[in-house]
């Protein structure tokens, strides 16, 4: 009865929990936070189990300074991380901007509650997808990805970190209500189980560092402040060497390659789980504690004999058009259940392009979308 | 799809209410090694009136974490077992503290005074939930009584493990009771 791995520690944790857990793990020596519901665990418990590997935990006074904080420490050579909520999220938007520009890996969990403003502070929400990609001004490159179990808060945050570190990038992790406080049962692997990626750092003598030079991976080895390779960072649009720059020939390679550095590595950071998606006719696209209730209306319905299956999206950003794609084409219709007014339904219309139908179901109530409500759909559709 | 098991707990806020829920998915999943999901009520309804703690085992990965139609229902207060009750399976089990809850919406509900029982016996009125505990396990076999203790040990505060072991066995009894028809 029992499959599960027999390595490791099993535990009862809540989302906000595993979180702490997959970040220990990956090697978060520093966080920095303002308590907020419903993240508010995660500093709550990254206070005591930091401190006690030898890492540092700073309450700040807001989520402006958490962020400054985080990207301060990151540049220190720290992989360092904040959580927070709708309202904290929204005043880390400039940080996260200088984050990406600076090209100063962090990751940034966003435990979603209903909003905007102050909202629903305890209530379950999917609001925040939109904000997440484009929530700092200007173009730039963003990963975010989103968590459904608390075996995901453990794992998603690993590669959350993984991810940041190998391409020099700010990490999104949106998780919910839901996801942070239900409790499971989980196995904690060993250390040594952990596939662990670290940034790479410069190995030239430190006067031929160039700090912001291209590669062919299009990131740039990453010196540590006060181990001898001194550049200068800034949020401007900087030259190869970090200094501001105003000059065409030098701003378009910058802009390009940041944006390159994550389009070229679209399948590497590419996460999605298809359940009964092979021979679907109706295809249900969902992420996040909504995919759970997804999962569980995709197998009723094949009980039925409805042919449903479930895309499960990982990866919210970049988008995962290339795995949609094909299905657009092949399945009768597309049923997108989340917890908004229509966020990522929006993005599936748009590389949908009329070829099939999309259906949606939006609660903002503040309650999660039951099993009943996805099937009742599919059974109608 | 795999067994699923639902049990709500419910009660109002200040009853150990949460704490059992937590014990009970302890005991389910990592002593008795099924998979769990556990829930509880969160936000102002979470304090007094109606507070609830739901655990789901499975033998599965568990896909919805919440409770669709409970199989079994604790109620320790009259205004959960009003407010819960329709939720219920109609095969369920719902098990009531009598001493709180005066007026059963079933002749089936198996009413056992969880509170007078650990005001009487237990002399703390706090372990009636650790009370409750012991006789839901008894009842529907749900854990193992040696997982449901082993967690319950693991998880009450230092000082009080003799209290608790003594309030699981004042509930065990009181349910073998019950079966028994006395």
């Amino acid at each position: 009865m029992n499959e599960q791995a027999t390595t490791g520690r099993q535990v009862l944790l809540q989302g906000n929990e595993a979180m702490v857990e997959g970040a220990l793990a990956a090697g978060c020596t520093f966080f920095a936070g303002y308590p907020i519901t419903p993240a508010t665990e995660i500093s709550e418990v990254m206070s005591v189990k930091l401190p006690a590997v030898g890492g540092t935990f700073i309450q700040m006074e807001d989520e402006i300074a958490s962020m400054g904080a985080i990207i301060g420490a990151s540049l220190a050579g720290a992989k360092s991380m904040t959580a927070t909520s709708g309202p904290g999220f929204s005043l880390m938007q400039e940080n996260l901007g200088f984050a990406c520009v600076a090209e100063v890996p962090c990751v940034v969990v966003n435990v979603m509650r209903g909003g905007p403003s102050t909202g629903l502070p305890t209530n379950v929400s999917q609001g925040d997808v939109m904000q997440a990609r484009w929530g700092t001004h200007g173009d730039h490159p963003i990963i975010v990805l989103a968590v459904s179990s608390t075996k995901d808060c453990f794992d998603i945050t690993v590669k959350a970190f993984n991810l940041a570190e190998k391409y020099r990038t700010p990490v999104i992790i949106l998780s919910d209500e839901v996801v942070g406080h239900t409790r499971e049962k989980i196995n904690l692997p060993h250390p040594g189980e952990i596939e662990v990626i670290d940034r790479i750092r410069p190995n030239m003598p430190p006067e031929w560092y160039v700090p912001y030079e291209d590669n062919s991976r299009g990131v740039p080895p990453m010196g540590i402040f006060g181990d001898g390779y001194r550049y200068h960072v800034t949020g401007l649009i900087h030259d190869v060497r970090g200094f501001p720059t105003q000059r065409p020939d030098e701003i378009v390679p910058f802009l390009n390659r940041i944006h390159r550095k994550i389009s070229q590595h679209f399948f590497d950071i590419l996460m999605v789980e298809e359940e009964l998606a092979e021979d679907a006719e109706i295809l249900v696209v969902a992420y996040g504690s909504v995919a759970r209730s997804a999962k569980r209306a995709v197998r009723e319905a094949r009980q039925r004999g409805v042919k449903a299956g479930l895309l499960q999206l990982i990866t919210l950003w970049p988008f995962p058009r290339q795995i949609l794609e094909p299905y657009l084409r092949k399945v009768k219709a597309v049923l997108v259940p989340e917890l908004n007014m229509g966020q990522v339904s929006r993005e599936v219309k748009r590389i949908n392009q009329g070829v099939t139908r999309v259906e949606t179901i939006n609660r903002i109530d503040g309650n999660l979308i039951t099993p009943e409500e996805i099937l009742v759909r599919l059974i109608k559709m | 799809m795999g067994y699923r098991y639902e049990v709500r707990l419910s009660g109002s806020g200040g009853q150990g209410i949460i704490m059992a829920g937590i014990i009970l998915a302890e005991a389910a999943g990592v002593y008795d090694g099924k998979y769990v999901c556990q829930t509880q009520s969160y936000g102002p309804e979470a304090r007094g009136g109606a507070s609830k703690a739901e655990v789901v085992i499975s033998d599965e990965e568990i896909d919805y974490p919440k409770a669709i139609k409970p199989d079994v229902l604790l109620a320790m207060n009259q205004k959960s077992c009003d407010a819960y009750f329709f939720d219920l399976k109609p095969e369920g089990t719902l098990v009531v503290d009598s001493t709180f809850v005066k007026q059963t919406p079933t002749t089936r509900a198996i009413a056992i005074p969880f509170t007078q029982i650990a005001r009487a016996e237990l002399k703390k009125e706090m372990v009636a939930n650790i009370v409750a505990l012991g006789a839901l396990a008894t009842l529907t076999k749900v854990v193992s009584l040696g997982s449901l203790e082993a967690a319950v040990l693991a998880r009450v505060p230092a000082g009080t493990e003799d209290l608790n072991r003594k309030a699981l066995e004042a509930g065990i009894n009181a349910a073998k009771l019950y079966m028994q028809g006395l």
